[in-house]
């Protein structure tokens, strides 16, 4: 089936499988590799990507129901001027270590953020308990969370 | 404590991480992005039953489908030995004749897709003829249990253990270490605590599941692969498609964590393989059920008894434990010899005695996963220290002052190996007091410390070389993983110190075989300790060569030359790299490029020969806090010491502990596999649960101890597994303390709850 979608800002036109998954779209077919794949049931977080600005799991998600709408991945993200203060945050704390869940938690923190569902830190850790980080022990993604909310615990 | 260092030169401050812009961009490549031309899709086809015969199998059907290339079973490795395993030579490539455990490779598929490979595996039709089912330890030495290898064993290339013994039976190798004359010195002890314990099963979760790219060549057998021991795989990889060592080229991208599971060979014999039989380059990535019947943490039994004087004076310490080590021995020889060597714990004993066993099951492979053998033994012997304690009136804190080894003394009970090179009470002190040891005990809270030793640095070789080019850009070429642990970082901060230089003009690079100067492997924490060594090594001698030119346009000695900023100074007199360099060779080009050594004897690695290289420290303390109506436990408060020598990059430092503490307080209170007549249940992350951010506990401090008392460079010593080891101890201890004596972990709610029950 063809699908008509916007991905990073420029539109993508395709051919998909009706079973086709959105990460693999997008990693196979795009090469867009930033968005990982790990658990493949939706409990890990690292191959979310924003859809329509909401974060989703793209290993159950299927490419078809992307279709009309705006796919923001990591490569797409890191190019926007905004990226620079997540950046900076996530260097301040070396919140980053293998990076296999970066992306998604980055991805995440934006669509908070943009949603101003980002205000304190319960908002941080109800927002990012789809997010599982193996590596640090969430403290470092807790601190560099913190640089970036916009309410009064900022 | 973060960010507290002062700055004074490249090693000692929390630099940023060198991989951080590209892995926050998303462009940092992992095994699972590589795509090489031509590149076919494998998928392996796992048995479903845990020990059955193979009685046939029947490929014809897939083959013939569209998109399948070829389709390997055991029939196709005839003109190979196709046995691995770098302890035990016990595993073959793909089953042959019989299966071990369900999960075990039987076949595999490669595709021009993934999804036509795995389309193909329902194709395979396989006809088996089940036998008992050995799951258990118990079953496994069960008298008449069936013995799984039969055949005579054959040792792997890297076991590390001197010669290895012959199995009995099920168990594959036993560790025994005695001191001194235990029935004596415990006869008529006033006080005794003895009991028995279990630990689980653990999947080690790195969220880059095992993942390989092989391309098997004619005059080269090229890998892309998620490991942490290239070099290691390497000479495996030669040994089994008999090949030369230097035929055998291995490029490790970035790894998406590793803990142990990717240490040494896993998905590589079979991905090789496959791209032989397919005669074009295959990818096989596992999901996350394969690889958790890939590699997993032993699950365990044990037998403790500690006895003491009425005073609390430690007597002797006897434990006996066995380890399921699954179908393939996999590193169970070493997990099971290092458990061994945390049982005693860090006391004074009048004598001791361990017997540990390694057993095989018809259950998943058993192999790394950080803190092995400490992890397994540390919450059992700090369990019964504080029952001492408490038989003996004296608070767990100070029986722990009285009886630890001081620096210097001899850490093993028989006196062998390494002494001491910490101050154990030191760190108790600072971690208990970090919890609020002398608080106001409040009821159903508890407090608990713990202190143990991970035998750390396995095999001391390590290579390295640096290598400044014309322009004065730094590379460093260490086959040390990047896995998450800020190697890439702690290394180039390592070479620019020694350089005079500053880290944004160091590249360190990733392993590749081909060019990379040998590393033993990326684990037992020893990268910072001994690859690090070998970097400082080689940027000396880089150094060495910048002075010795300087002292010839200077015409004065080398001694008298200071490099610092990317110069060469002396006295008034200065030159910026570049041009030191345009002196040597006369025009704008050139290079220095040098190696750096680590090995067990000679040069001033000397200490590294008797083994461990270094104690990893395992401090910790923890407040829990149980609901006695439903059993959960809380944790309130952690404190875990990362006593580390010298912290090179603080913050990173600080990072590990951290994370191994999370994974600490997951092997603590929920993390388990199930299996259930061999089949594992737990398989998929929706049943097997890890640590997410709502776990986290109320209060978490990491103490990072510098007393510069560690073999590697500037006094450093490893760090990062001493956590894990170390909190699900302080937590069962704290449980014991608020009323809950446990002797199995996990400390999931339904078991608190049944113990309570049963008083």
């Amino acid at each position: 089936m063809r699908i008509e979608l916007t991905v990073n800002g420029e539109p993508v036109a395709a051919e998909v499988e009706p079973q086709e998954l959105l990460l693999d779209f997008l990693r196979d077919r795009l090469q867009l590799k930033g968005a990982k794949r790990s658990c493949d049931v939706q409990v890990c977080g690292t191959c979310t990507v924003l859809v329509d600005g909401g974060p989703v799991s793209a290993c159950t998600y299927l490419a078809q129901e992307a279709a009309g709408r705006d796919v923001l991945t990591i490569e797409g993200f890191s190019r926007q001027p905004e990226f620079d203060e997540f950046e900076q945050a996530f260097a301040r704390h070396a919140a980053v270590q293998c990076g296999f869940c970066t992306s998604g938690i980055v991805l995440t923190l934006k669509s908070l953020r943009d949603a101003g569902e980002l205000r304190d830190e319960a908002d941080l850790r109800h927002g990012l308990d789809g997010n599982v980080c193996r590596c640090t022990g969430y403290q470092a993604i807790l601190a560099a969370g913190r640089d970036l909310l916009t309410g009064g615990d900022r | 404590m973060s960010g507290t260092v002062e700055r004074t030169g490249e090693v000692g401050f929390s630099a940023t991480r060198v991989d951080l812009a590209e892995k926050i961009r998303g462009q940092a490549v992992f095994a699972g992005d590589v795509e090489v031309p031509h590149m076919l899709h494998g998928k392996v086809l796992r048995s479903p039953l845990a020990h059955a015969e193979i009685v046939s199998i029947d490929t014809s059907t897939a083959l013939a489908m569209p998109g399948v290339v070829a389709v390997m079973t055991g029939r196709d490795l005839l003109d190979i030995d196709p046995y691995y395993g770098h302890a035990i030579k016990d595993r073959p490539i793909v089953a042959i004749d019989r299966v071990r455990f369900a999960g075990e490779p039987v076949a595999a598929v490669a595709a021009e897709d993934e999804a036509t490979a795995q389309a193909a595996l329902a194709a395979i039709d396989v006809t088996y003829e089940e036998l008992p089912v050995v799951d258990t330890i118990e079953k496994a030495l069960a008298p008449d249990a069936p013995v799984l290898h039969d055949t005579p064993l054959r040792p792997g290339l890297f076991h590390g253990l001197g010669e290895l013994p012959e199995r009995d039976g099920n168990v594959g190798y036993r560790y025994r270490m005695t001191a001194g004359d235990v029935e004596a010195a415990s006869a008529g002890a006033p006080i005794v605590v003895e009991d028995e314990y279990v630990f689980p099963a653990i999947y080690q979760y790195s969220m880059e599941t095992h993942t390989v790219v092989a391309d098997y060549r004619p005059d080269e057998i090229l890998l892309w692969a998620s490991c942490q021991h290239p070099f290691l795989v390497q000479a495996e990889i030669a040994d089994v498609f008999g090949v030369p060592v230097g035929a055998v080229r291995i490029v490790v991208p970035y790894l998406g964590g590793g803990f142990g599971s990717k240490s040494y060979t896993k998905m590589e014999p079979i991905t090789v393989a496959l791209s032989r039989h397919a005669g074009r380059p295959v990818r096989i990535q596992n999901g996350v059920d394969e690889s958790m019947v890939t590699s997993r943490r032993h699950g365990m039994r044990c037998w403790m008894r500690t006895t003491a004087a009425a005073d609390g004076t430690l007597l002797t310490r006897e434990a006996r434990f066995w380890m399921d080590t699954g179908a393939f021995a996999d590193n169970g020889p070493r997990v099971t010899a290092t458990a061994a060597d945390a049982a005693p714990g860090p006391y004074r004993w009048q004598a001791a005695d361990v017997d540990g066993s390694c057993v095989y099951c018809n259950t998943a492979p058993s192999g790394s996963y950080r803190a092995f053998g400490a992890t397994h033994l540390q919450w059992i012997g700090e369990r019964q220290i504080d029952d001492v304690a408490r038989r003996a009136g004296l608070d767990p804190l100070e029986l722990r002052r009285r009886s630890l080894v001081r620096t210097g003394e001899p850490v093993r009970p028989d006196g062998t190996g390494k002494p001491l090179d910490a101050d154990l009470i030191g760190d108790i002190e600072r971690a208990a007091a970090a919890v609020g040891w002398d608080e106001e005990r409040r009821p159903w809270r508890g407090r608990g410390v713990s202190v143990g030793l991970l035998a750390a640095g396995a095999h001391p070789v390590s290579r390295a070389s640096v290598r400044l080019c014309a322009d004065a850009s730094v590379e460093v070429n260490v086959g040390t993983t990047e896995m998450g642990q800020g190697a890439r970082t702690v290394m180039a901060q390592i070479a620019a110190e020694e350089l005079g230089t500053t880290i944004s003009r160091v590249r360190v690079q990733g392993a590749d075989t081909r060019f990379t100067p040998y590393d033993r492997s990326t684990g037992a924490s020893r990268s910072t300790t001994l690859a690090g060594k070998a970097v400082q090594n080689a940027a000396a001698n880089v150094a060495a060569r910048l002075r010795e030119t300087a002292a010839e346009v200077w015409d004065v000695a080398e001694e008298a030359i200071e490099l610092r900023d990317g110069r060469a100074i002396h006295g008034d007199d200065s030159l910026v790299f570049p041009d030191v360099i345009a002196k040597r060779f006369g025009f704008r080009g050139g290079e220095i490029i040098e190696g750096g050594e680590v090995r067990p004897m000679g040069g001033d690695t000397g200490s590294y020969a008797e083994g461990p290289v270094f104690w990893e420290v395992c401090v910790a303390a923890a407040e829990i806090e149980v609901d006695p109506d439903t059993g959960v436990v809380e944790v309130l408060r952690t404190a875990t010491v990362a006593d580390v020598g010298k912290a090179i990059n603080p913050l990173l430092v600080e990072r590990q502990d951290e994370g191994a503490a999370m994974q600490g307080l997951g092997n603590a209170l929920f993390e388990e596999m199930v299996f259930d007549d061999g089949q594992l249940v737990t398989d998929s992350l929706l049943e097997y649960r890890v640590p997410r951010i709502g776990d986290l506990p109320g209060h978490m401090t990491t103490i990072v101890v510098e007393n510069a008392d560690g073999p590697g460079p500037y006094g450093a010593k490893g760090c990062g597994e001493g956590a894990l080891a170390a909190l699900p101890a302080a937590i069962a201890c704290a449980l014991a303390d608020a009323g809950v004596p446990m002797t199995e972990l996990p400390l999931t709610p339904e078991r608190v709850w049944r113990r309570l029950q049963a008083d």
